[in-house]
């Protein structure tokens, strides 16, 4: 893992966490949206806060992509979960919003899970992959070769 | 009534997003480094290849499903319901899916990193 590595895994934190939060703001502007208001859903895209939602949603998406072609799918997904950390201890410390024992507990789990996911290997080599055929060995990087003879 | 409308939509979200991931994976694992394709032969180049894996394809399209199941749920259920139920439930059918398709090799300390965040989700939300 290199250094401009870790960074795509802090972009998928921060951009997946920013989007998300901004297209819920969005949606509870709008209100309820149903089967029977198809346009209602279409529409909410106009929505200031839904569409700097989904710009975030698409940066949150390169990131992802560019993680997925150099990292294993159990790799990337829990070790960019410290978002939901990130966004309890804003919410604490900025907006000085009270977390119950339970919920400090929780943000524990996941700096627990994200660190033992962290530690360990971050891409299954492709001769362990049965079902792997490599169409571009040439691409594949050094240090994910040497990481994975280690 | 709402509550049956929410957990459908949370249903539907763990499946098309686990379809959608593992599709993913296995198309960018086809690219290859995009990185280093970049440095080599330029970003026309990645974007071509992404483009020219079918899997890619039917990728995005699950993710389109569970997006808008998202957008169904959040407005049927409440925020603290629909998005700690459907995330946490997700990685766990990921790291099952990602086992059997993808063939990763996910070992205890996989198993533990996903069972843990899944458990802090729901924690996080009560």
């Amino acid at each position: 893992m290199t250094f401009r590595k870790y960074l795509v895994l802090a972009g998928i934190t921060i951009f997946s966490t920013a989007g998300d939060s901004l297209l819920a703001r969005g949606m509870k502007n709008l209100g309820s949206v149903s089967l029977h208001n198809l346009s209602g859903l279409l529409l909410s895209i106009l929505n200031p806060w839904v569409t700097a939602g989904i710009l975030l949603l698409l940066a949150f998406f390169t990131c992802y992509m560019s993680a997925l072609s150099w990292a294993d799918l159990t790799y990337v997904l829990p070790a960019t979960s410290i978002g939901y950390v990130l966004v309890a201890l804003i919410a604490h410390f900025s907006f000085h919003e009270q977390i119950s024992p339970t919920r400090w507990l929780g943000i524990a789990l996941i700096a627990a899970g994200v660190g033992f996911v962290a530690a360990g290997p971050s891409v299954t080599p492709d001769h362990e992959r049965s079902n792997f055929r490599s169409t571009s060995p040439d691409t594949i990087s050094p240090d994910v070769s040497a990481e994975v003879k280690s | 009534m709402n509550d049956a409308y929410a957990w459908a939509a949370i249903g539907v979200i763990i499946l098309a997003s686990t379809t959608g991931d593992v599709l993913l994976s296995y198309s960018m694992k086809r690219v290859g480094d995009v990185g280093e394709l970049w440095k080599q032969r330029g970003v026309v180049a990645v974007i071509g290849r992404i483009l020219a894996t079918p899997t890619f394809a039917l990728g995005l399209m699950a993710m389109g499903v569970a997006f808008y199941s998202l957008l169904f749920g959040l407005s049927w259920g409440n925020l603290s319901l629909v998005v700690p139920a459907s995330a946490s439930l997700t990685f766990v059918a990921n790291a099952v899916a990602a086992r059997i398709f993808l063939h990763e090799r996910v070992g205890r300390r996989r198993w533990i990193a996903a069972l843990l965040v899944a458990g802090g989700v729901i924690l996080m939300a009560v």
